[in-house]
């Protein structure tokens, strides 16, 4: 009858809840088996392909998992189908995405080489050997054009996602309206309001102009997300911050928004994704320019979407490798940008006093 | 900080409620059952609406400075909803209403004049349901008041641990200040709101259920800090646990709603309250026979 405690055993931390080595090792023979069973029924049947061979393996592997699973009753056999639902779904989709990756990346990789980066297309023809040339000036135009959309558009977005959640003024259902209008204008229609106005007006073409067509087009994403996100908050949280003498202002602005930093981080994130790619705007806007340089207000301003059609129009082997080859590095970059705005915001929260 | 000497309090408070108990039966007014404090926080005629339906009605309570006063009742009676009328966050409640007149040191709150914000930096609250701010660290936490309501402190360091201390929350954290307040278990929570609005040192605090999260421990420290506090303070706390308000309160007021908008059935000393009730109900409900 002595406490079991006084044992001197160590007791190791540990993760019942885990499948074993051997439970993941059947589930993964048993995947196998299937894809294996349903190539050969492909093989002997009017079926063909890889989507041949995905209709006959999901619903097996659905059979076979509920096959499994019924013996714990009927809550895990349909849990189960469940499961590998999801799995497919996820795979179905993930073939089509992984399929873009790899055929951007083959198609493009030979293009990609110091000069691709540091040089532009000044004195080097589309078709011209890859050795020479580059899209330095397309990388430089984004960059200023996608930062000046998101300085202009970001602040007004989440003000109007403020206005619309915090203050809820008159006019809440108006500005719901218009952000909604807004998000459905077709891109070429943005850049024809930007031509008709700021490049008829000045009589240029200028990287600002393609910067604001693309700030038309992002502020309706930015506040629509922010909108939700801001919604997401606690009515409770308000109530705290006002129990403590805030004014409405100091509410939203150290409390509110901080709460939810990183959802606001993703809404600009949404709107850069929104608008990095667009061409038609940037077309009628910021026009075409072949060489490098950084100011947005002088004339043309070359942009990767808009480098990328010119490269595919040409259609010399040189110039579409070209394309594709920019193409990879829009993806690159745009990976890179959301990382960044992920980490510097992860990094203002680690480092707060 | 102790401007009011304790025996003037109690003459008052003996001749105020010995005169006063006719009015009771007739159900008239309930309002001079509390001593008349020259400052302190009184409501006359009070009323609040939700939409249509009426939450309170006629509720006239005084609440002289330097007390502390229990309000009690059964769930859904307008304890909260009272207290919300207070420091005027009734209001933010879309769709409600408010009649009747809350006096804060002889000035009507609700006047055009006054600015909402002021009377709440004076009047603070506790929550229900603990709530924390999830993107400030404990510290930041305790001192978030000052930094919302732009007041400067001479030694922060010092108000964080005073405030803490008397939130009987600093041993546990005073290691880990810098930690987000989404760490700490829901009791813990609780305490650290009480030490947050403990902070920008209000004359009045609204306490609701302050102490339905704590354990016995963090409870008797919390009633602690309540009588401690009560020597510089106006504090009002509603509590369903009846020893609670035998323990900390000096004066109680019962809320009842019976259906319709929830009134004050009766108030006075505690003591009185709980030994002697005029109103039958009362005596039901604190000794625990219905509500
Ligand atoms: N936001 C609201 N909207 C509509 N009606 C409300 C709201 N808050 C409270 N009420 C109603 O007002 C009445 C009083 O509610 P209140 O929260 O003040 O009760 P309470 O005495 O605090 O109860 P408890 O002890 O359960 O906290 C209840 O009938 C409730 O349904
Ligand atoms: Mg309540």
């Amino acid at each position: 009858m002595t406490a079991a405690t006084n044992q001197t055993t160590v007791v190791q931390p540990l993760r019942p809840w885990r499948p074993t080595f051997s439970q993941q090792f059947a589930r993964f023979v048993t995947v196998v088996l299937v894809v294996a069973a349903a190539a050969v029924v492909v093989l002997v049947s009017p079926l063909a392909g890889l989507a041949g061979i995905a209709l006959v393996a999901i619903p097996l592997q659905m059979a076979v998992s509920v096959a499994r699973s019924s013996r714990h009753g009927s809550v895990a056999a349909r849990n189960d189908v469940a499961t590998s639902l999801i799995w497919s779904a996820f795979l179905v989709l993930l073939v089509p995405w992984m399929s873009i990756i790899f055929t951007v990346v083959r198609r493009g990789y030979q293009a990609i080489s110091v000069n691709f980066f540091t040089d532009d297309m000044r004195i080097t023809a589309p078709d011209a050997d890859l050795a020479s040339g580059g899209i330095a000036h397309a990388i430089v135009g984004t960059l200023i054009m996608v930062a000046i959309a998101s300085i202009v558009s970001v602040p007004l977005g989440i003000l109007s996602g403020i206005y619309i959640t915090e203050i809820r003024g008159r006019f809440t259902k108006v500005v719901r309206f218009i952000v909604q209008a807004m998000s459905g204008v077709p891109s070429i229609v943005a850049g024809l309001f930007i031509y008709s106005t700021l490049v008829l007006y000045n009589k240029s073409y200028s990287g600002l102009a393609g910067a604001l067509a693309l700030a038309v087009l992002m502020v309706p994403t930015v506040a629509r997300t922010s909108e939700e996100v801001l919604k997401l908050v606690p009515e409770d949280l308000r109530f705290a911050g006002y129990a403590l003498g805030s004014s409405q202002a100091s509410n939203v602005f150290r409390i509110v928004l901080p709460t939810v930093r990183s959802g606001l981080v993703t809404s600009g994130i949404l709107g850069v994704a929104r608008v990095a790619g667009e061409t038609a705007p940037l077309l009628m806007t910021a026009q075409v320019f072949l060489a490098t340089k950084g100011n947005p207000l002088d004339g043309p301003l070359g942009s990767l979407p808009v480098v990328i059609f010119s490269f595919f129009q040409n259609g010399a082997d040189n110039a579409v490798t070209r394309a594709w080859g920019a193409s990879m590095v829009l993806m690159i970059l745009i990976t890179f940008l959301f990382a960044l705005a992920r980490a510097v915001s992860a990094d203002r929260r680690r480092s707060r006093r | 900080m102790f401007s009011e000497s304790p025996l003037e309090g109690a003459e008052i408070t003996a001749s105020g409620v010995g005169s006063t108990m006719r009015e009771v039966e007739t159900g008239r007014d309930s309002r001079n059952l509390l001593p008349s404090g020259a400052s302190g926080l009184e409501t006359i005629g009070a009323h609040a609406w939700f939409g249509k339906h009426h939450a309170i009605e006629d509720v006239s309570l005084r609440f002289p400075k330097s007390s502390v006063t229990g309000l009690i009742g059964p769930s859904g009676c307008g304890k909260s909803t009272f207290l919300r009328l207070l420091n005027r966050m009734h209001e933010f409640i879309p769709g409600t209403a408010f009649a009747g007149q809350v006096l804060l040191d002889g000035r009507d709150i609700y006047a055009p004049e006054v600015n909402a914000t002021e009377i709440r930096l004076k009047v603070g609250m506790v929550f229900q349901k603990p709530n924390p701010f999830p993107s400030m660290s404990i510290a930041d936490n305790v001192l978030a008041g000052l930094r919302l309501a732009r007041i400067k402190t001479a030694d922060k360091y010092m108000l964080l641990e005073d405030c803490l201390v008397r939130a009987g929350l600093w041993k546990e954290v005073k290691d880990r200040l810098k930690a987000s307040a989404g760490s700490l278990s829901g009791g813990q929570q609780q305490r650290l709101c009480i030490a947050r609005a403990l902070a920008v040192k209000p004359e009045v605090l609204l306490m609701d259920e302050p102490c339905s999260a704590l354990d016995p421990g963090s409870t008797l420290r919390v009633e602690e800090t309540i009588v401690q506090l009560s020597e510089a303070m106006t504090i009002i706390i509603v509590t369903h646990n009846m020893q609670q308000a035998a323990r900390v309160s000096d004066y109680c007021a019962f809320f009842l709603s019976e259906g319709g908008p929830g009134r004050v059935v009766e108030a006075g000393l505690t003591s009185t309250i709980f030994t002697n009730p005029v109103d039958p109900r009362t005596a039901d409900y604190v000794q625990g026979r219905f509500g």
